[in-house]
């Protein structure tokens, strides 16, 4: 199995590992899953995510590229500045969902998720010209710091006062240390690449305070499951569009009038009753219909109630209507919820 | 009491005559983390042997439950619907109380040296 250069550390701090995207990851530490989790909503948690791949792509025409490749405009985007995307397929099937970061008007560069890596260079480089230079960044690691409390463990612990950077910004230094300001959990906090020879120093040094504890892969996925956002491989895949996947506000108009109407949407339920309700369970309307299929579900530590999403047919898709989860043979009560689920606490959120 | 412990990590206690009284070790609460649902059993319902009787689910996963013996549910622990801590209590943690159809269905079950060696070898 793979390992990132964080490998050992997590062995030291006697995480539970398990396999995910092909490498060897921290599910969780000795906080548990569910304190993890309270742990990142409440102060600063630590995630090694150097798994995902970073990789950038230089030269002439980049707005064309970055077009053709996803459908997103890229044509107000500042230097500095982050974007969340999709990479889509000829069948407008989502190949990946990605970051762009634009680090100047010919330079961009992207972070894609583990399991699609091999499948995604292959495909941006399928589509490059003699004007582009690529490059896969295997040796960078890459550490989430997420929480209300990052921004102040930043600042004390490594003397960076990051005040001033936007949600979906970018600061960086000497070209040794990139960070920006996004995450994967709805808090405010920050995505740090650094080489992988930096990375244990800059691991245990904000492990170091005790405002940040480390957090595993389990309580990363409940805690993004709270916001709805999307896990490739089961929420969004080749098979879906992104308007399917209500992924149409990262779309520019051109590309959402190609793509056909949907007749199925990607919604949040919620369970209204007692039950905890997993990937894989079958959605049946109140009439006993099955209509659809978890893609993503679990319990929520911060609603205390079962969460999930799904994709349903348009005449089900409101939110409030109710349905049935099937699990184990026993029907559930529950509801179409909007999401995100909770809110997001992000930098100038709601701003 | 004696109690008896199974490889999937229940105990069992004899309580009077011919009930058993079920629960799930400290293994398998530690094992499973952090609990957030209990589904009991129906009292009245009959399970054979082996068969998952309740479903534990935890942040991480759902975990079923079987009963190491034939028998009809006659009582369920209905406040661990609320208290998942009661779990590990040894007095008040158990989940159900069966009535045994066959006593004997015990005798195959390991005691408590038995069980802490078996969980070296699982560890």
């Amino acid at each position: 199995m793979k390992t990132t250069p964080l490998h050992q550390s997590h062995l030291d701090l006697s995480a539970k590992m398990g396999e995910f995207a092909g490498y060897d990851m921290p599910l969780y530490y000795d906080l548990g899953v569910l304190k993890e989790h309270e742990w990142v909503r409440d102060h600063a948690g630590l995630f090694d995510v150097s798994h995902m791949g970073q990789i950038a792509i230089k030269g002439k025409g980049m707005q064309d590229l970055l077009q053709r490749l996803t459908p997103s405009s890229f044509e107000k985007l500042g230097v500095n500045r982050t974007k969340y995307t999709v990479l889509i397929n000829d069948q407008n099937g989502i190949i990946d969902d990605l970051m762009v970061t634009k680090a100047g008007d010919d330079d961009f560069h992207m972070v894609i998720n583990a399991g699609c890596k091999d499948k995604d260079i292959a495909w941006i480089k399928s589509n490059l010209t003699p004007d582009h230079e690529f490059t896969y960044f295997e040796d960078w690691a890459l550490i989430a710091l997420q929480g209300p409390e990052a921004e102040a463990v930043m600042r004390d612990v490594l003397g960076i006062d990051l005040s001033d950077v936007p949600y979906m910004g970018l600061w960086f230094q000497d070209y040794t240390m990139f960070v920006s300001r996004l995450g994967y959990t709805g808090e405010d906090g920050f995505e740090i690449s650094v080489p992988n020879d930096k990375a244990e120093e800059l691991w245990t040094k904000l492990l170091s305070d005790s405002r940040v504890k480390p957090i595993g892969l389990a309580a990363r996925d409940s805690l993004r499951l709270e916001m709805g956002y999307c896990l490739y491989g089961h929420d969004i895949d080749a098979t879906t569009t992104p308007l399917e996947a209500d992924l149409g506000w990262v779309m520019r108009k051109d590309a959402k009038d190609s793509l056909p109407t949907p007749t199925r949407k990607r919604v949040g339920i919620v369970l209204t009753d007692k039950g905890v309700a997993r990937e894989g369970s079958i959605v049946k309307s109140k009439d006993g219909k099955e209509i659809g299929v978890l893609t993503s579900g679990g319990f929520s530590p911060s609603l205390k109630q079962s969460i999930g999403q799904t994709y349903l047919p348009l005449g089900y898709a409101a939110p409030e209507t109710e349905i049935n989860v099937d699990v184990r043979g026993r029907l559930i009560p529950a509801k179409v919820q909007s999401m995100p689920f909770l809110k997001p606490r992000t930098k100038n959120a709601g701003k | 009491m004696t109690v008896k412990f199974t490889k999937d990590h229940e105990w069992v206690k004899l309580d009077g005559e011919g009930i058993a009284v079920i629960g799930i070790t400290e293994y398998a609460q530690h094992a499973l983390g952090d609990l957030v649902f209990i589904e009991l059993p129906k009292v009245g319902t009959t399970y054979s042997k082996g068969a998952h009787f309740a479903v534990v689910e935890s942040v991480k996963t759902a975990a079923e439950v079987y009963t190491p013996v034939t028998g009809e549910v006659v009582e369920v622990n209905e406040a661990l619907e609320t208290d998942f801590d009661l779990l590990k209590s040894e007095t008040d943690g158990w989940i159900a109380k069966f009535s045994m159809t066959n006593v004997d269905e015990l005798k195959g079950l390991m005691d408590e040296a038995a069980y802490q060696d078996y969980l070296k070898t699982v560890e």
